[in-house]
């Protein structure tokens, strides 16, 4: 159990890191760009604009620790 | 372009995380033997190969969108990471990565360590480079075989690239006998955080259904865009920590 907890963890600093929110944020950029190009309307500025205010939201989070 | 690039941005990744091993193997080789501490990155790279010929294949099953998306996903997931941490540095929040201070200390731990052997080896030595290599080995894997998922011919330019660090790093490492303090590790960071982040909106957003306009030469712009909204967040923050210094003072 003792290893299946540390394997757990190994992937989950690995993957997402110090801050959840970005993970989930990344999460429901990609959702809202399939879900507007599913709908034929023009979805690729939805990354950029999303990891752009991830980034400041997430420094913010950092330097208020 | 974008092969130079995605070469550039794995052979940075690799290079970083190989030196960040190589500050490990140094001090526990220097310091208690080379035999054990080589068996340990022998046996990491052992298991590094497993996961590489595992997942590589594998990933060629997926159809090409689900594996961008997920790829996309996960490169963003890493990359802003790396650049957060990179941003908090070079603004002053979070202190430089200090390759000679780490390799002091972990020198300084492997001489207070008792000497227990199992199977021959000196279990300290071995256990420590080993998983000094499995760990930063398991991100170069995971960021090359990211990379190479996206099209066929993208493995030889990302393995290679990851290859030619590996020869780069371990020569210098083997020459100089001194972990490599001297290598700007926090801007390569940031450049690695900045590629990472640019391919992955690029492939995260294809794999969703969105279509670039201008196609692939919309990587460059990308990367144009994220590098000056991160310079601007770096002088942002250094400019708020100053004026936060000055008040208290």
């Amino acid at each position: 159990m003792k290893y299946v907890v540390a394997f757990g963890r190994f992937w989950w600093d690995f993957v997402v890191g110090d801050d959840w929110l970005v993970a989930a944020g990344i999460v429901a950029a990609l959702g809202l760009t399939a879900l507007l190009a599913h709908h034929d309307v023009s979805a690729w500025w939805v990354m950029p604009v999303s990891v752009v205010g991830l980034l400041a939201l997430s420094l913010r989070r950092a330097i208020r620790r | 372009m974008r092969i130079a690039l995605l070469f550039l941005a794995a052979f940075l990744a690799s290079g970083v995380e190989m030196v960040e091993a190589l500050t490990i193997v140094l001090a526990v080789g220097i310091t208690r033997g080379w035999r054990s501490t080589l068996i340990g990155v022998g046996a990491a790279a052992l298991v590094l190969a497993v996961v590489v010929a595992a997942l590589g294949p594998a990933l060629t099953l997926v159809p090409i969108d689900a594996l961008r998306l997920v790829v996309g996903g996960l490169l963003l997931a890493f990359g802003l990471q790396w650049l957060r941490k990179a941003i908090l540095r070079s603004s002053g929040y979070v202190a430089l990565h200090d390759e000679a201070g780490i390799y002091e200390r972990e020198r300084a731990e492997a001489q207070r360590a008792g000497h227990v052997e199992r199977a021959g080896v000196d279990w300290y030595s071995f256990t420590l480079s080993f998983k000094g290599v499995l760990l930063e080995g398991l991100e170069v894997a995971f960021i090359v075989i990211t990379f190479a998922a996206d099209k066929g011919g993208s493995v030889v330019v990302t393995a290679g690239a990851a290859a030619a660090a590996l020869i780069v790093v371990a020569v210098t490492g083997v020459l100089l006998r001194v972990p490599l303090a001297r290598v700007p590790e926090n801007t390569l960071k940031f450049v690695v955080g900045l590629l990472l982040v640019t391919f992955g909106t690029f492939w995260g957003a294809e794999g969703a259904g969105a279509a670039w306009p201008g196609e692939d030469a919309a990587i460059p712009v990308i990367l144009a865009v994220y590098a000056a909204v991160s310079f601007a967040l770096v002088w942002l923050l250094r400019r708020e920590r100053l004026v936060a210094a000055g008040a208290e003072t």
